[in-house]
């Protein structure tokens, strides 16, 4: 599989790899993936009481793409508020790491990641 | 020591420099570059004995007569051409022919084929480790089967097959055996004069030989049938036409030799590393699973799965080491390897496995590099793996309701 370098250093220095403590009434979680599929991505978002995400970590099982989308993801959600990380889109995700075709569905996986996140802040917080 | 290093010997072998000193003597015009087939002076004679002796030193090493070996251009049309030609040379027989599930693409694929052409085929299921129920495979066999192919050794688990006793039932029913050895010669003992084989396929290149040419044994006595494939000139007693490849026959030849001199000295030395690999990965660490059934192996072939960690993230983390995965994951719909889904493994395992196979250039460092390597790049995977993260807070994971997509 050729990939490009960015995946390649995603893989090799994955940004924000771990777990917030999920008890935190601040933090929320996606998690998107089978492991029959082949990916699983987990992802944590701490938000401020204004809306804005202060701290994201991940942790997936996956492949190399699979890998560096939800690293990616991670740093781009980070100082965004909700409603402007629920805008990141898989083709954003897709273009930055110039994923080859058959990869896409790894870019999809780390969007339906975001929403999964989001959706669980807001049922927290009953919204 | 040279990184990457090379543990994929069961995909190709690099030829042996023996090997090629050999073959290049038989290409240029000071060399043994003739036509075998020129019967009218020396260099098709010089060529046609060099080809006499590759015969004869292939046919040592399998204890059958050269008369038997039939050239082809690998196991690939070896096994098209024993499957499709006796399926058409025996079809007024019957019409049905029994293979495995775990059998190479170049047997399954060419069986689908027959299928096409109104053959009907039983692809047998195998046991957790790999190997036929001998029981089951009695039980598929019907009065109007024709012919059997089970490999020898397999290529992603290295297990070998019962071939003696498969033979012995083949032989008392009256049914065409054949056998996909390419994964076998030169690494197991093969007796042909024992075996109740009619055909079986090899390849150069996975004993130190060239790429781009194989043989087909077929038996003599009693005569295995089969309609030729290739037509044309008529070589090979008719079996499959095309020139001689001098060069690439000598090159199998000198392989086949080596291999049977060096038959001990290699076993003993990949038996060492294969132990030395096994007990290296397997000690201390947890959710580590062998693939195949150890004690009827090839030495060469090594397939774990590593639970929580996917196929290819694990090879990216350890691209210093040329290995093999289960995983194909390649298209967008993620198919794990055939024959470890045969072996019924979950999806998981079959994503996380790793195929090592160690070969006669294989050194202790080698494999001591190797295992360091992958017990690193396990655990920052897991680190990095939610499904590790469940494991370790006691979460069943089959009992997760996933989200497919």
């Amino acid at each position: 599989m050729a990939y490009s370098d960015k995946v390649i250093d995603h893989v090799e220095n994955p940004r924000n790899v771990g777990s917030l403590d999920k008890n935190d009434p601040s933090v929320a979680t996606g998690m998107v993936g089978a492991p029959a599929c082949g990916d699983v991505m987990k992802l944590q978002i701490k938000v401020s009481e204004q809306g804005v995400i202060e701290d994201a970590k991940f942790k997936t099982y996956g492949c190399g793409s699979a890998i560096a989308s939800s690293s990616l993801v991670t740093e781009w959600v980070k100082g965004k508020t909700l409603d402007e990380a629920a805008e990141i889109k898989n083709t954003d995700i897709s273009a930055e790491l110039e994923l080859p075709p058959v990869k896409i569905h790894c870019s999809i996986l780390a969007e339906d990641a975001i929403q999964a996140a989001i959706k669980d802040y807001k049922s927290k917080h009953g919204k | 020591m040279k990184l990457p290093i090379y543990l994929d010997y069961a995909a190709t072998t690099p030829v042996d420099s023996r090997v090629a000193e050999e073959m290049m003597q038989c290409l240029t015009m000071e060399g043994n570059f003739g036509n075998p087939a020129s019967r009218s002076h020396r260099f098709g004679w010089q060529a046609e004995e060099a080809i006499d002796q590759a015969r004869h030193d292939i046919a040592e090493l399998i204890n059958a007569d050269p008369r038997e070996i039939v050239f082809t251009s690998g196991a690939t049309e070896s096994n098209n051409l024993a499957i499709k030609g006796a399926a058409n040379f025996y079809k007024k027989k019957g019409q049905h022919i029994i293979t495995v599930r775990t059998e190479h693409k170049a047997v399954i694929d060419t069986c689908r084929e027959l299928e096409r052409q109104g053959f009907e085929v039983t692809y047998m299921d195998v046991e957790a480790n790999g190997l036929l129920d001998l029981k089951k495979l009695e039980a598929a066999m019907r009065d109007d089967t024709i012919l059997v192919s089970v490999m020898h050794v397999n290529n992603e688990l290295g297990v070998i097959q019962d071939i003696a006793t498969i033979g012995e039932m083949c032989r008392e029913r009256k049914i065409m055996f054949h056998v996909d050895a390419a994964q076998s010669a030169g690494k197991v003992k093969i007796d042909l004069q024992e075996l109740k084989v009619d055909f079986m396929s090899f390849s150069g290149h996975k004993v130190y030989g060239p790429k781009g040419i194989g043989a087909l044994y077929v038996r003599r006595k009693p005569r295995a049938r089969l309609e030729a494939q290739m037509h044309g000139g008529g070589h090979e007693r008719g079996m499959r036409s095309g020139t001689l490849a001098t060069h690439q026959i000598v090159g199998m030849g000198a392989a086949f030799r080596i291999a049977k001199q060096d038959f001990d000295k290699d076993h003993a030395h990949i038996s060492a590393l294969r132990t030395r690999l096994i007990d290296g990965i397997m000690k201390d660490m947890d959710e580590v699973y062998f693939n195949g059934a150890p004690e009827h192996s090839v030495p060469g072939i090594v397939n774990i799965s590593f639970n929580f960690v996917e196929g290819e993230s694990l090879l990216m983390a350890v691209k210093d080491i040329a290995v093999s995965s289960g995983s194909a994951c390649t298209s967008a719909s993620l198919e794990p390897s055939y024959v470890l889904r045969a072996l019924g493994r979950n999806d998981e395992l079959a994503h996380s496995s790793i195929r090592f196979s160690i070969g006669r250039f294989t050194t202790e460092e080698e494999i001591d590099y190797t295992v360091k390597l992958i017990k690193e790049s396990i655990s920052r995977l897991r680190e990095m793996s939610p499904l590790w993260e469940m494991h370790q807070e006691g979460i069943d994971l089959e009992s997760v309701e996933w989200a497919h997509h």
